[in-house]
Order: structure tokens, then C-alpha cells, then sequence
């Protein structure tokens, strides 16, 4: 069986054909096009390290097939930086320590960005740890990443409202 | 993963024809079904794909103000609607209390209600599930279950349901529109779920085939608004299955309590409605407490409560007894769960609803 789908991967029109309708959304990215930026953890939905966006929405990439996802817009971590500027989110996560092994950063970068997007936790620390909830970091650099997604917001705010003045 | 077949109808009636195929399920968001498929748990021959059907991706009010929440629409965007979420706010609250921001973007509302229990031992392979392989046994009844229900149990089967969301909606008698080969018909949720019994692996009135296609709220429930929380107790403070929850509305008339309505989570195979009986909840609301009986069905909130922590209690003492070295029980052991419970969980915050 061969499915033909189409997906728009960091602003990049794709046609991948599937050999086989079990292919996720994580596997496809890592093991067919090479985007290997995004991680995978528990492969079950739990960790968070697979976190891509979707339609401008955070998901978890492994509980999603790719062949359900025909015409979806993908923003992984590799399509987040112009060029050699990084988006605000990074920045911040280095400014911040917002990490130390590493493996869980592309996705709470990613989530950190669709938080960001959804605009549903204010300026509130206990608010942004719960909508991070979903991203574990297994060497406990919770703090450091409230603290970068708390600046990021701020900063983007802040751009917003520059560029809208 | 088992290898599938996919189909992707265009329409509800030729979803519905397509899962009459014997060994088909629906696939919506897959965000629990992908996950068991993984674990090897379910292996169905056919997938019917029902995350692109037209029309039941809305949120749409209805005469008599009811509301009618299509089965595709996503717990976020439920849950963040201005609207729906002033109406309906422990409906709002449930939702977000569940799962992650990952999960609730995608998981949808139709898939909530069929989501599987969370039992450890039918997630794993190598225990007797009766769930899984009916006549194989239960491994979870001499195992670790003090997370398991209280309720409604029966020797084949104490796993409970997890949802949130199904427990805000048993309390304001939501009904749930399922379309088959025969044509639509309507289920009271609080009827939807069934308990265990001598056949828990079924755990819906769902026929082979049928597809939920909305769930309605009445109009009514939201005079319930003003006086209304769900209540969530976990081991952790996000991102965990509730060990034991409450969806509690009063409907407050005239400085009286006109009608009191609780459903209880985490505690059976189904959302818990405890009716509300007689004149025992009509009490003036200044006296500054429930009514110690407003939940006067099987096992009203507070006694329940009272058995669970007796249930753990037991669960520890086990624990004691089965000396060192017996894994299942060394964690209640070291730590006894009534004590993690006091400690780590607490209410819902109110910046969590909306």
C-alpha cells in the first residue's frame, strides 16, 4: 500500500509517499526527512520531547499518524530561527539555563512558543508551569525554563507592540 | 504496532458503513488509540479515520438554549470558548484539569467519552486483564490498586474511567447523539458508560459500528453556572488521572439552594452521578456548608472519600505485611498514599477557570 501526502514542513511544501500507514508524525520528520531536531522520548505522549507544532498548535508528533495529517502545516524547531537570528524563545532558554542535557529542549521550546501563541497564561509563573506540563526535563531545569518562556512572552509582547505602533 | 488498513470517509454515513467491516475502529485525534497500538494492547485491521468529517467540528446552539458540541471539536477549543465556558464553566474547569496543553489541542471530545481506562495492568501485556482477553483473569485486584474504584466494581473488573470531562457532564445530564447503520439515537451520558459486571470489555452502550457524532448540553445546566467547580485530587499538581474528583453545581434561588447535583470521577468504570435527595439539600446557603447529604445516592461525596482513604490504607498495610522485596507494594510502603495525597494535591486553582 502506498499513501501520497502533503505537508508544509517550516514554510516548505512536501510530498512524501508512506509505505506504510503506521509512520507518525515524529518518525516521518526524523527518519525520512532528516529533521532529527525533534526528539523522541517516550514515544507515548507523556514527555513532551516530540513537541511540534501543527496548525500553529503544540502537539505531540508521536501520537499522530502522518497519513491523518494530509495538508497540515508542520513548524518543527529547525524552522523556528531566521537564519543565523534565533527566535526569541531560544534566546531566552540560553540567557536563562533553561536546560542541561538538552534532549528535552527542542520540544519545550516548541511548546513554550504554542503557550506563548495560545496567550492563556499571563505573566503568572504557577500558570506557565502548568501549561508546560507537558514537557518533562529529566535534569530538573524546571526553573530556568519558566523563567525563559516568562521573558520570551515579555519580549514578544513587547515586539508586538513596537511594530504595531 | 500491527500493520492496518486505513480509510478516510467523507462523510458520517459512509463512516459509519465503512466500520461495519468487521475489525475496524474509528480513529479521531489517536491521541489514546496510537498509544495502545503501540503497546500492542489493541490491534485493529482497519482504521476509519473520522478526524476530517464535515459538521461536527462546531459548537452550535440549539432552540431552548441548548447546546450541541460536534464529536471533532478539540478540548481547547471548548474549553477556551468565551462563551461555553461563562455558560458551562465546570465543563470548562473538567477539561482543563485533564491531560496536557500537547493533548488537549488535539484530543477531541467524541474521543474523550471512548478513551480506555488507565489501569497498569491492562496497559501491560503480561498481566490477566479481563478487559483485554475476557475469562483471563485480574491481576490488578491482588496488585497495586488503591488508584482503582470504590464504586460499581465488580471480580472481573475495578479499573476506573478517566475522564474529566465525563464527570462535569453526568452532573448536568448531557446527552450523547450516536449515529449508526440503523439511523441516530440519543443516550443519556450518565447512561453511556457501563459498569464492568461480568463483561467489562464493554464499556459503552456503542453497538459494533456506531459513531458518536455530538454531545448536547440542556439548556438548564447553566443555571447552574454561578454556584459551580470541579474539584480534582492527584498525586501530582498537573498532568495526572484524578485519584478522586467532584463536578458539584448549586442552583441557588432566592437565597435557597434549589437543586444540588454532583458527579464523582476516579472512583468507577463511569462518571459517578449521586443523586441529590429530598429536602435535605434545601437548606439557606449562609449556613456556609453543603448539605451533608446533598449527594444522597450511593455513596454521597464525603463517604466515598472515607472509603477511598480506608482502601489506601489497606493498600498500605499490605504493603507492611508482604516484607521487604515485594516491588508491587514497596512504594505505599515507604510512603503511605493518604499521606501523598494530603500533601500533593490540592484544589484546582482559580486561575484555572476560566
Amino acid at each position: 500500500m502506498s499513501l501520497s501526502i502533503t505537508l508544509t514542513i517550516n514554510g516548505t511544501q512536501r510530498t512524501i509517499e508512506l509505505e506504510d500507514s503506521r509512520v507518525t508524525l515524529l518518525d516521518l520528520l526524523r527518519e525520512r526527512l532528516d529533521l532529527t531536531g525533534t526528539k523522541k522520548g517516550c514515544d507515548r505522549g507523556q514527555c513532551g520531547a516530540c513537541t511540534v507544532l501543527l496548525d500553529g498548535r503544540r502537539i505531540n508528533s508521536c501520537l499522530a499518524l502522518a497519513v491523518s495529517n494530509n495538508g497540515a502545516e508542520v513548524l518543527t524547531i529547525e524552522g523556528l530561527a531566521q537564519g543565523e537570528a534565533l527566535h526569541p524563545v531560544q534566546a531566552a532558554f540560553i540567557v536563562h539555563d533553561g536546560f542541561q542535557c538538552g534532549f528535552c529542549t527542542p520540544g519545550q521550546i516548541m511548546s513554550a512558543v504554542g503557550l506563548i501563541r495560545e496567550g492563556q497564561a499571563g505573566d503568572d509563573p504557577e500558570r506557565v508551569r502548568e501549561g508546560m506540563s507537558g514537557n518533562l526535563c529529566r535534569c530538573g531545569a524546571y526553573r530556568g525554563i519558566t523563567e525563559a518562556v516568562l521573558e520570551a512572552q515579555r519580549n514578544l509582547v513587547e515586539t508586538g507592540r513596537k511594530e504595531a505602533a | 504496532m500491527n500493520r492496518f488498513d486505513y480509510v478516510r470517509p467523507a462523510t458520517v454515513a459512509e463512516a459509519v458503513a465503512a466500520a461495519a467491516v468487521p475489525g475496524s475502529v474509528f480513529l479521531a485525534a489517536g491521541t489514546n488509540l496510537i498509544d495502545l497500538m503501540k503497546g500492542g494492547i489493541v490491534s485493529p485491521k482497519r482504521l476509519v479515520d473520522v478526524s476530517c468529517l464535515p459538521g461536527l467540528d462546531r459548537i452550535e446552539p440549539l432552540p431552548d438554549d441548548e447546546l450541541r458540541i460536534g464529536a471533532r471539536v478539540r478540548y481547547a477549543d471548548l474549553a477556551y470558548d468565551p462563551t461555553f465556558s461563562k455558560r458551562f464553566p465546570t465543563v470548562a474547569e473538567a477539561l482543563l484539569s485533564g491531560a496536557s496543553a500537547q493533548l488537549r489541542n488535539t484530543a477531541t471530545v467524541g474521543g474523550n467519552l471512548l478513551q480506555r481506562i488507565r489501569c497498569a495492568y491492562f496497559y501491560d501485556p503480561a498481566s490477566a486483564c479481563n478487559k483485554r482477553q475476557p475469562g483471563a483473569g485480574c491481576d490488578a485486584r491482588g496488585g497495586e490498586n488503591r488508584l482503582h474504584a470504590v464504586l460499581g466494581w465488580s471480580g472481573s473488573c475495578i479499573a476506573t474511567h478517566p475522564s474529566d470531562f465525563c464527570v462535569a457532564l453526568a452532573a448536568l445530564d448531557a446527552v450523547v447523539e450516536i449515529e449508526g447503520q440503523a439511523g441516530r439515537r440519543e443516550v443519556a451520558l450518565e447512561d453511556f458508560h457501563l459498569l464492568p459486571g461480568a463483561t467489562p470489555e464493554r464499556e459503552s452502550v456503542l453497538m459494533p459500528g456506531e459513531l458518536v457524532v455530538a454531545v448536547r448540553l440542556p439548556g438548564a445546566a447553566a443555571r447552574f453556572a454561578a454556584h459551580a467547580s470541579y474539584l480534582k485530587l492527584r498525586e501530582r499538581t498537573s498532568y495526572a488521572f484524578a485519584v478522586v474528583s467532584a463536578a458539584a453545581c448549586l442552583h441557588i434561588k432566592n437565597g435557597v439552594i434549589a437543586e444540588a447535583r454532583l458527579a464523582l470521577g476516579g472512583v468507577a468504570a463511569k462518571p459517578w452521578r449521586a443523586q441529590a435527595g429530598g429536602g435535605a439539600r434545601r437548606r439557606p446557603p449562609e449556613s456556609g456548608r453543603l448539605p451533608r447529604r446533598c449527594g444522597g445516592g450511593p455513596g454521597g461525596g464525603a463517604s466515598v472519600r472515607r472509603q477511598r482513604l480506608q482502601d489506601r490504607a489497606r493498600s498500605a498495610n499490605r504493603g507492611a505485611r508482604a516484607g521487604p522485596g515485594c516491588g508491587r507494594n514497596t512504594r505505599a510502603r515507604a510512603r503511605p498514599p493518604c499521606l501523598s495525597v494530603r500533601t500533593h494535591s490540592r484544589r484546582c486553582p482559580r486561575w484555572l477557570r476560566p
